[in-house]
């Protein structure tokens, strides 16, 4: 929301407070002010000047050089290219050194050879445009002296065109002799069309002596280019731009230009809470800056004389069927509009506003609309067929075109205004185009209604045009406020000598609002803020919010206090707590820490082993990664998943972002995937990541909710990544959560990862999660062709496969026997059998078996392999004998030759 | 014989000053006093001595072989020093070339910073509570007062898992609020951090999932001045103790009364930079007095217990803590950025 500062002078007499110290009390109180502007603040050093003398420029076909007094000594000289100006005119004029919006620096120069000491400036130089002043809207005669052909072998003009040549018709070529200024922006051009003498009064105002008109000589009419069919560029001077002429009361030369143009005023802009749509409005906000500056509010009863013929009765009927949809419908009626420009005071506040000026009628509801925040409306009588309205309900099938000229297909959830036979109006929302207010409506039908907010709100979400006024009622508007607001519109009608009114008032209340009462307990209050402020305070800090007893006191005990009808969030005593503490300050209320302790306290057993976990794979070199929740559906191509995987049971979000993020995933193996790849495409080489992040799986007990079980998963390539430094980061992670007895089994069936190596690791029966290098076809699915490695760990199975704390072993006494010995086997036994077989075959001595040789080729038959293990043995209460570890070992060998068919080398 | 010893000290001493090697000594040593050794020699001749030289004799030649012996231990001293230094001057190093570290990974900077939040807060007393990401609309919304015309709702702001708009992607963590008073009853000191989704497109300060941690103390007699008690605790745990905060009024529809807190810029000290977008404060948490409503909503009475939360988003701290100045960088993982935390 905007606030001009003029604007709210007019209600709370601030005085000199800077915009930073009004922001910053503003926000303090609870009205956050997100930006202030001074809106003149790129203008500087442009003055109102008035042109003196105008000559052509010696040495250009199209400049002027000017002397302007500009409220100095000596009159200034500007040189311009612009053709709309004249002896007389006022302009603005931006002197040497001076500044324009943009920052654009004006400074002295040389045109052409001759000195210009500033510019005069345009409207757009100014930031304005034609709505801010409709005045200077600039219509250009086509001058023949700026002809240019566009085939220069085939002018349409010949070069020197005489006073008396036809053009076409009756249009002769004319010689202008004198212009003189009839102010209003109108001349009289008196012109010479071969002997012939005319006195012409125009608007046209691009007209000098000894230019050369094409004028009409049957009508009198001074041609235009569209009067000579001709293109902008035969003439490339007589175009509807030029200098902004100043048609202002009391203006002097040298004149800041800034309060002028409107531009010396401030803005204000707030973020208004979704609670407080009363302060989407000027007066709202005037309220708040009674209330925190404990400054009086000036409000003011609008005053209409009315008068207007006819009765209001006779000329409207309102029904409203719908009444649950409205609650109030109140309408005024103006008679013999007259379409202008609404003037310059209404304009410039409308402006900083961020409102647009577009006439009288549609600017003073827009005025209201702001003064109030009460959203208006305003028909044309003449389309209200039967002079009927009924606010109802749309019919299936019903359309309207609205103002933006856009068809609406209604439903009968949506509320319209309607006249006898169609609706000429979406509640709420926006007007129809059959019941604009257009440049000749006559009579005019204010409507300041009150709408059920979830009903507009609907209606703006499904057609998807929330504007300004549906913003408004969604939010629940003052039910109070409709009648003071199409009396302030009719007020202003009579102020701009825009229509008159007609007498009466409409108003139709289906809901009659009650004064809320509210206990006020000054002990409660204290005792929710930590405070001791005085109760009498208290009721004071809520009166400045027009929060009072019924009896308009202030006591210092519990009293019912009177809630204003346009503060329908204050509901209980945290409410009015909060009202009091804006006031005495939020930054008073002490500072205290609670006291007492609870059982439940300190990192959860769960939490602990994520952090250890986490701990882990760091240690192991992994850096933690976020990746989103969400995924595309085609990522479980990417990951080769098969059709019928029960993985695809995706839960779907139904208005996602887009296809990549459109399902929840059900695997971390994608997410790590594509970080992998990025980073493959990124050219990092050696790449360790890791996340213990979230899977979600539909519960299917009827509560819609999810299963979210964590997945720790570990992914990496490059630096030597190979399948053992992928498994001894992961038995690295185990060991460290103290899982015992982990087995890791070959796992050639999961489509993702390749076939031969890949494993399922286990803690006994408990699968725990899989890894392996990824199926080189899925990563060239990312477009890596390196080869990629990735584990994926059950984090609930981690936790509930934790071992205990660890009791200590005591240290070996006596020293240990070690044997190493080479086993032929199989080429396709695993090592992890023959290592399962030695521990069996051991017979209590057993205290390591540790690979150390794998070995194929000379020496080892064909389809066999060599294995070597170190064993050590030990005896915890002696030291062994040589015979006792042979003995031992024996037995193993007999085992591994009976069960593996495998011998020593 | 006087002289042959004189002669034998004399030639000994200097062939001992003049060694080079612990081997060259020790054969000096063999040659000097070895049993076969010139000295051993020339004491072989004592028999052929009178009983008066004799002692005399023998006196000098244990002072030969003593003054040797002295000399060839000072001797291989100062040999074995040099061999040593020789040695290590061989094995120098060049302490210039990169050592061989051990591979380390990097926590994400995003939960360097929850961690520590985490660590305040335990310290605090509090506890550490985890929920579903999957929402039922009840919890995110409903019991926590939102109106059901609250723009949140919108199927263009949160994200919809159902038809009826009953399931959805938790658009802020305050439904553990509902769940930690349903679930636990009082007392209550708990936070609880995790991933929330909006419909944000992604850009420099926006992702379509991000991270909160939100805060919740119930219990009887919390007054609006232990939340600013803690939250200034906190605020001045992360962001040092000489920290400036701002409490000003706000609304969330679960607090009343409700506060935004800004703290002073630390770029420009309050006088306004583009940091802080001339303001002078940075926004940094919202909070507020849990509302009556949302107790009795958890079955708790609002007239016996009373209580507050808080909430703030965890990137935009980690942005500030680290200057980071792209949110897209936390949800890349581009290790190049992982590996400078």
């Amino acid at each position: 929301m905007k606030l001009s500062r003029k604007w709210l002078q007019e209600f709370v007499d601030v005085g000199p407070v800077n915009d930073r110290d009004f922001a910053e009390a503003m926000t303090i109180s609870g009205s956050k002010v997100e930006v202030t502007e001074d809106l003149g603040a790129e203008i500087k050093n442009v003055v109102v000047g008035r042109i003196q003398k105008m000559e052509r420029h010696p040495d250009s076909d199209h400049m002027w050089v000017c002397q302007i007094d500009i409220g100095q000594a000596e009159p200034v000289q500007i040189v311009t290219g612009a053709w709309n100006i004249h002896e007389g005119d006022w302009v603005p004029v931006a002197k040497d050194n001076s500044w324009l919006p943009g920052g654009k620096h004006i400074t002295r120069g040389n045109l052409r050879g001759v000195k210009s000491k500033g510019m005069l400036c345009s409207l757009k130089e100014l930031s304005l445009d034609e709505r801010d002043f409709p005045y200077a809207v600039i219509e250009a005669a086509a001058l023949l002296n700026d002809y240019k052909p566009i085939d220069p072998e085939k002018p349409s003009i010949p070069a020197g065109v005489v006073p008396g040549h036809k053009i076409f018709g009756s249009v002769r070529a004319a010689f202008v002799t004198k212009v003189e200024s009839l102010g209003g922006g109108q001349f009289a051009v008196s012109c010479d069309s071969g002997g012939t003498y005319h006195t012409i009064t125009t608007g046209l105002a691009n007209i000098h002596e000894h230019d050369t008109l094409a004028l009409d000589t049957k009508t009198e009419h001074i041609c235009t280019l569209a009067d000579l069919h001709a293109e902008q560029k035969e003439f490339p001077h007589c175009i509807p731009d030029g200098i902004f002429i100043l048609h202002e009361e009391g203006i002097q030369p040298g004149d800041d230009i800034r309060p002028v143009i409107g531009a010396d005023d401030h803005v204000v802009e707030f973020e208004i809470t979704p609670n407080r749509p009363d302060c989407l409005s000027v007066i709202g906000l005037a309220r708040e800056v009674s209330a925190t500056f404990d400054l009086p509010l000036r409000l003011h009863d609008p005053e209409v004389k009315g008068g207007a013929d006819g009765s209001l009765m006779e000329l409207l009927d309102v029904e409203t069927p719908d009444g649950d949809l409205c609650p109030r419908y109140t309408a005024r009626m103006v008679r013999n509009v007259k379409i202008a420009p609404s003037p310059k005071w209404m304009r410039e506040r409308l402006r900083s506003s961020g409102v647009r000026p577009i006439n009288n009628i549609v600017d003073i509801t827009n005025y209201v609309m702001l003064e109030y925040g009460q959203p208006m409306h305003a028909f044309d009588y003449r389309y209200v067929k039967g002079g009927k309205i009924v606010v109802r309900r749309a019919r299936t099938g019903e359309e309207l075109t609205t103002l933006d000229n856009n068809v609406r297909k209604l439903t009968p959830d949506m509320l319209v205004i309607a006249d006898d036979t169609r609706a000429v109006g979406l509640a709420g929302v926006m007007g129809g185009l059959n019941s604009e207010i257009v440049g000749d409506t006559v009579d005019v039908v204010f409507e300041s209604a009150n709408f059920e907010g979830s009903c507009i709100r609907k209606t703006a979400l499904a057609l998807g045009m929330r504007t300004e006024a549906s913003a408004k009622f969604e939010k629940g508007l003052d039910i109070l406020n409709t009648l003071p607001a199409v009396n302030r519109a009719c007020e202003l009608v009579e102020l701009l000598g825009a229509g008159d009114v007609v007498d009466g008032v409409i108003d139709i209340l289906n809901y009659v609002p009650q004064p809320r009462t509210i206990l006020m307990d000054p002990a409660r209050v204290n005792a929710l803020l930590g405070t001791g402020i005085d109760p009498v305070d208290m009721y004071q800090y809520l009166e400045r919010v027009d929060i009072r007893t019924e009896a308009g006191d202030f006591p210092s005990a519990p009293a019912e206090v009177v809630i204003p009808s346009w503060r329908a969030d204050v509901e209980g005593i945290a409410d009015l707590a909060e009202e009091v503490a804006r006031f005495y300050g939020y930054n008073s209320i002490p500072n205290t820490l609670s006291t007492g302790l609870n059982q439940r306290r300190g990192w959860t057993p769960v939490q602990q082993a994520e952090n250890t976990a986490g701990a882990l794979c760091r240690a192991a070199g992994y850096s933690e990664i976020i990746t989103y929740s969400f995924i595309s559906p085609a990522y479980y191509d990417k990951i080769n998943l098969p059709a019928d995987s029960p993985l695809r049971n995706s839960m779907k979000i139904l208005n996602p972002l887009g296809e990549d993020t459109s399902i929840m995933r059900t695997t971390t193996l994608p997410s790590m995937l594509e970080i992998l790849a990025r980073n493959c495409h990124y050219r990092n080489k050696a790449v360790r990541l890791y996340e213990l992040g979230r899977t979600y799986f539909a519960k299917n007990d009827g509560s819609g909710m999810a299963g979210e079980p964590k997945v720790l998963s570990l992914g990496g390539y490059g630096g030597g990544m190979d399948f053992f430094q992928l498994k001894g980061a992961v038995e690295a992670v185990l060991e460290g959560l103290r899982i015992p007895d982990v087995r890791f089994e070959a796992e050639t069936g999961n489509p993702s990862y390749h076939p031969g190596r890949c494993a399922r690791v286990f803690r006994g029966g408990h699968l725990l999660g899989v890894l392996g290098q990824i199926h080189p076809a899925v990563a060239e699915n990312y477009d890596v062709d390196c080869e990629l490695y990735a584990a994926e760990l059950n984090f609930s199975a981690l936790f509930e496969n934790m071992g205990g704390a660890p009791v200590y072993q005591p240290l070996p006494r006596f020293p240990a026997v070690t044997r190493d010995i080479a086993l032929v086997c199989d080429k396709a036994l695993p090592v992890g059998k023959l290592e399962d077989c030695i521990r069996r075959g051991a017979k209590g001595l057993l205290k390591s078996v540790s690979l150390f040789d794998v070995y194929t080729g000379k020496g080892v038959p064909e389809g066999k392999k060599s294995v070597a293990f170190n064993l050590e043995l030990r005896a915890d209460d002696r030291s062994l004998t040589s015979q006792e570890a042979d003995e031992d070992v024996k037995g193993i060998l007999e085992l591994l030759a009976k069960e593996l068919d495998s011998v020593l080398r | 014989m006087k002289e042959q010893l004189e002669a034998i000290r004399k030639g000994a001493l200097e062939a001992i000053e003049s060694a080079q090697e612990t081997a060259g000594l020790e054969a000096l040593r063999v040659k000097y006093l070895g049993k076969k050794g010139e000295l051993t020699a020339v004491l072989k001749q004592m028999g052929g001595l009178s009983a008066e030289l004799r002692p005399v004799m023998g006196q000098l030649a244990n002072e030969v072989r003593s003054s040797l012996e002295t000399a060839i231990e000072a001797r291989s001293g100062i040999l074995s020093q040099k061999a040593l230094e020789a040695r290590l001057a061989a094995e120098a190093v060049d302490v210039t070339i990169p050592g061989k570290q051990p591979p380390m990974g990097h926590k994400h900077p995003m939960y360097s910073v929850l961690d520590e939040m985490k660590e305040i807060f335990l310290n605090m007393g509090f506890e550490i509570m985890d929920g579903p990401e999957i929402e039922q609309a009840d919890y995110n919304f409903t019991k926590l007062n939102a109106p059901e015309n609250h723009p949140s709702r919108d199927w263009t702001d949160t994200f919809y898992l159902k038809e009826d708009s009953s399931i959805l992607l938790r658009s802020q963590t305050s439904p553990m609020q509902i769940r930690a008073m349903e679930g636990c009853g009082v007392p209550i000191r708990m936070i609880s951090a995790g991933r929330v989704y909006r419909k944000d497109e992604v850009d420099a300060t926006h992702s379509p999932m991000f991270h909160q941690i939100e805060g919740l103390v119930v219990d009887k007699g919390i007054t609006m001045a232990d939340l600013k008690g803690t939250l200034n605790a906190v605020i001045r745990e992360i962001y040092g103790p000489e920290t400036v905060t701002r409490f000003r009024p706000h609304h969330f529809p679960f607090t009343e009364p409700s506060c935004e807190v800004d703290i002073q810029c630390y770029k420009c000290g309050g006088q306004g930079c583009p940091t802080c977008k001339g303001e002078g404060w940075i926004e940094i948490l919202g909070a507020g007095m849990v509302h009556p409503k949302v107790l009795r909503n958890c079955g708790i009475d609002p007239e016996e217990y009373s209580g507050f939360a808080f909430g703030m988003g965890l990137e935009r701290l980690a942005l500030g803590r680290y200057k980071i100045s792209d949110m897209r960088l936390i949800f890349e993982n581009d290790t190049r950025f992982l590996e400078q935390f």
